[in-house]
């Protein structure tokens, strides 16, 4: 799309070779070594440079996050320790102090703040980050235990969103004045303004005790593929997944219509449709080919930057559909001040966005053959 | 094409995702054989180890599959379990008979042994926040005098011993040795003798029970138990709406009048063990409290039994259960309810009168009043917000100009406990698992003492030491009867001194579809088992 600029660490750059201010004009330098001949450009050749270039750009990537997260764990850290007591929230009511003591000293929390972060750190490194405070296991553990449930509601609710939102955008963006169109942008207003929490709780009303189709919560019968316990191969589970997908997928599904239709209207102005339909190709051909490519690159670095909110978007679904996700763990956990959880899920978030990051701006350059991973 | 093709294509287009969706769920709804229950609980429970964690949510999911030695009743009384009888060999040792044919769910025998092994097995759990040793502490000796009988001995005459061992479960030593509280999650090790056989656990959905068969005591009517986690109000009132499940607890007051007027549903409640009560903090000066120009005060009115009695019966606790509780509160001067021991009959509920309070203020010296900030929890008790804002358009209009700052109970109760005391009066709950009243006069209203661990929640530095005397005569008294004499001297002597003021004893609530009766119980638990088809 036209005035667009790359994802930050990409240049959009022409392949020109330099030759200093004077340009072509400029006679060769007598003191620089001589090109030794042209060298071939083979396949193997070109292929090997980019993954070069892929691979110094990953790693420089992975220094980054290192840092980030570092960053991330100290901010974390320190902002958790201030809220609150978690052995008055969790201790025993009929506990004494000496009970509430030795809790408090099994929790490592009698140490001074700086301590504490430093026996963390130092856990972390191996992996570790630290025993619930509540569940007494692992924190990571509980996190990735829960990760396939919140991941399976993200993913179907961006395929929800990706595969209604597309076509409705396109629909809308060819037949901007039909009653079609205006309905389809209507409606992604709104998917924007109306609260997920609301719109959850109208779907449970409507769709499980008004008109009993869907089942009101929870998640259905699970299968275990690859170690993960999945629900979206049982009829059982897609039923139990649709309304919960459906109400997270709401606010991504208005974004990428808006989005699509914006593309689409201002691909329908540009030259090579023109020159397409002129050609005398198929509209379908002109739309679903030629269109279609020109505005996906902004939708899927949207797509791909979003999925990150969709998962903490999943936090308020999850809590009103009793999905046993990540995100009711940390709401739960924020609540009893479950402090090892509610760090090592930031973290682990953290890890998640600069991942998604990585990915998008690779597929960045993929899809865009104008683009380089270059630092020029 | 015209507008109306358009608008018939898009419309058949609607029709048929619609369809979809309708075929999709179909027949989802309704349970699989007569006699299968399914219940929505408010909160899930974190482990499924009955040892693991004092918390309400986890006690109350053990109590399906494991048992104690002794139980409560319905109204919190203590009632034979496990032990068929019980009696006091001397002063210091308790001997327990257990049912002869009292078995584990594995077909073995429930022994002494097991009841010894998991006495012993309280202490050694890890990584808890809350073990349940707080209740085997005082047992410093157990003898094994034959398969079938157990005695505990206490160094000290300890009257508690039978309602600390209703919080103790037993399991089998065969089954549990050498396991981690998380191996019960898959099951391993969840061999109880309860009404009803551990099947699966998903952690934040659900629990899933068959019935035991061979359990000694009443067979529970359900083949098949299903405990559902849906902590959120509007939803689990869904649930039992759309008839996903068949009963809930827990009814949140916006949906009382739709749940009691409906001809589907049946509402059962009950008065709880909890009190929701006021403290006013008692030490030299304080925090919250300012004069009218908004100045730190020189004395802490709250020192003056005066400002005390005036805070007290501008309190109008029949409009707060009337217009705030929907009716579903009973307004108390006890710190436990009828039931329970240690209750005072002759306590009676303060007569609102705000003309005598603002006469008792004026003679305390504060005849226009001052400035309060009122802080409590918004997360935590039913209605805790609002009862917060009625006390305090009640103080108001007495005089003492109130604000209210409510937080999330996390944040809270960090701020008002013993360590750091930030506030200078607050609304809070209380409910007393062993039954009695020592739990609260020994947590909430003894003079603070770490070594007897008394006064562990007595956040407004309260100290009556001629009411401590009783309490701790109580708790050494072995004499139901003078042990009795002695809380309610006890409860008397704390409650005429006025820093803590009950309100009222919170009603817990129940609801399922017609057809299935509950048995409420005063300890606000959910049991399968006391879901009985009409």
């Amino acid at each position: 799309m036209a005035g667009t600029n790359g994802p930050q660490g990409l240049s959009v750059s022409g392949h020109i070779p330099q030759r200093g201010a004077a340009g072509w004009a400029a006679k060769p330098d007598p003191w620089r070594q001589p090109d030794k001949g042209k060298r071939r450009r083979t396949v193997t050749g070109s292929f090997l440079r980019l993954v070069q270039a892929m691979l110094a750009f990953i790693i420089r990537r992975v220094i980054q996050s290192f840092i980030v997260l570092l960053a991330m764990s100290v901010i974390v850290f320190a902002g958790v320790s201030a809220l609150g007591d978690p052995v008055e929230v969790m201790t025993s009511p009929d506990s004494t102090q000496a009970d509430r003591e030795a809790t408090r000293i099994a929790m490592g929390l009698d140490k001074p703040l700086p301590v504490q972060y430093w026996r963390f750190l130092s856990g972390a490194l191996s992996g570790d980050l630290g025993k619930s405070f509540a569940y007494g296991a692992p924190a990571v553990d509980l996190i990735l235990e829960r990760m396939p449930a919140t991941f399976e509601l993200a993913i179907a609710a961006m395929l929800i969103a990706v595969v209604l939102g597309i076509p409705l955008g396109l629909w809308a963006g060819l037949k901007p004045d039909s009653i079609a169109g205006k309905t389809i942008m209507t409606g992604s207003i709104l998917g924007f303004s109306l609260p997920t929490f609301w719109v959850g709780l109208m779907m449970i009303m409507l769709f499980s005790v008004h008109l009993g189709w869907l089942p009101t919560s929870g998640r259905g019968e699970t299968v275990t593929v690859l170690g993960l316990k999945v629900s979206f191969l049982t009829r059982d589970g897609l039923v139990h997944l649709l309304m919960p997908a459906l109400n997270l997928a709401l606010f991504k599904l208005s974004l990428i219509i808006r989005l699509t239709r914006a593309g689409t209207q201002e691909a329908l102005l540009q030259d090579y449709v023109k020159f397409a339909r002129a050609k005398g190709l198929a509209p379908s051909r002109v739309v679903g080919v030629h269109v279609l490519k020109n505005i996906m690159i902004p939708i899927v670095t949207v797509i791909g930057l979003e999925f990150g909110g969709v998962i903490a978007f999943a936090i308020v679904t999850e809590t009103i559909f009793a999905w046993p996700g990540m995100g009711k763990l940390i709401i739960d956990s924020i609540a009893v001040l479950d402090r090892p959880i509610i760090v090592a899920y930031l973290l682990v978030i953290v890890i998640m966005f600069v991942l998604i990051n990585l990915i998008v701006d690779v597929l960045y350059s993929v899809l865009d053959p104008r683009v380089r991973l270059a630092s020029e | 094409m015209s507008r109306l093709r358009e608008l018939r294509w898009f419309a058949r287009r609607m029709a048929a995702a619609v369809t979809v969706v309708a075929a999709l769920g179909a027949a989802s709804a309704a349970p699989a054989a007569a006699q299968e229950l399914r219940v929505a609980m408010s909160s899930p429970p974190n482990s499924m180890d009955p040892h693991f964690y004092n918390l309400f949510s986890n006690i109350n999911v053990s109590e399906h599959v494991f048992e104690s030695l002794i139980k409560m009743d319905a109204d919190s009384r203590i009632i034979p379990s496990l032990a068929e009888s019980w009696k006091l060999v001397d002063n210091l040792t308790w001997e327990f008979k257990i049912r002869p044919n009292a078995k584990f769910h594995d077909g073995s025998d429930v022994t002494a042994d097991d009841v010894a092994w998991s006495i012993d097995r309280t202490s050694t759990i890890v990584n808890s926040p809350g073990k349940f040793d707080v209740y085997t502490k005082a047992i410093v000796k157990k003898v094994i005098v034959d398969p079938k009988t157990i005695r505990l001995i206490t160094a000290t005459p300890y009257p508690l011993m039978l309602s600390d061992l209703t919080s103790i479960f037993v399991v089998s030593r065969k089954a549990t040795e050498g396991l981690s509280s998380d191996d019960f999650s898959s099951g391993k090790g969840m061999v109880g003798s309860g009404p009803f056989k551990f099947v699966s656990f998903a952690r934040d959905d659900r629990v899933e029970l068959v019935r035991n068969d061979q359990y000694w005591g009443p067979k529970p009517a359900w083949t098949k138990v299903t405990l559902r986690f849906i902590p959120q109000p509007a939803t689990r009132v869904a649930a039992l709406l759309a008839k996903d499940v068949d009963a809930i607890e827990n009814v949140p007051t916006a949906d009382l009048k739709r749940i009691r007027d409906s001809k589907d549903l049946a509402f059962f409640s009950k008065v709880s063990h909890r009190v929701i009560y006021l403290n006013l903090d008692q030490r030299e000066k304080t925090p919250f409290v300012t004069d009218k120009d908004g100045r730190a005060m020189e004395k802490n009115p709250f020192r003056d039994q005066r400002v005390r009695d005036a805070m007290t019966i501008s309190i109008n606790r029949e409009a707060i259960k009337d217009r705030v509780m929907e009716g579903l509160a009973e307004p108390t001067s006890n710190m436990v309810p009828a039931t329970l021991f240690g209750h005072v009959p002759d306590l009676k509920v303060p007569k609102y009168d705000p003309n005598a309070a603002k006469k008792l203020l004026a003679d305390a010296g504060y005849p226009n009043g001052f400035n309060l900030t009122l802080h409590g929890p918004n997360n935590r008790y039913v209605n805790d917000e609002p009862i917060l804002q009625a006390i305090a358009s009640m103080w108001t209009r007495i005089g003492v100009q109130t604000q209210v700052a409510a937080s999330p109970m996390a944040d809270f109760s960090s701020r008002v406990g013993i360590r750091r005391k930030e506030f200078s009066a607050w609304l809070l709950g209380w409910g007393a698992q062993t039954g009695e009243v020592s739990s609260p006069l020994r947590a909430l209203t003894a003079c603070e003492n770490a070594d007897k661990g008394f006064g562990t929640n007595n956040g407004m530095s309260y100290c009556n030491p001629e009411a401590d005397a009783l309490l701790e005569k109580g708790l050494a008294e072995v004499d139901d009867a003078k042990r009795l004499k002695l809380f309610q001297d006890a409860v008397r002597l704390v409650i005429k001194d006025g820093a803590f003021i009950p309100i009222h004893q919170q009603v817990t609530t129940w609801a399922a579809r017609k057809g299935i009766d509950y048995v409420p119980r005063t300890d606000e638990r959910t049991y399968a088992h006391n879901f009985k088809p009409n």
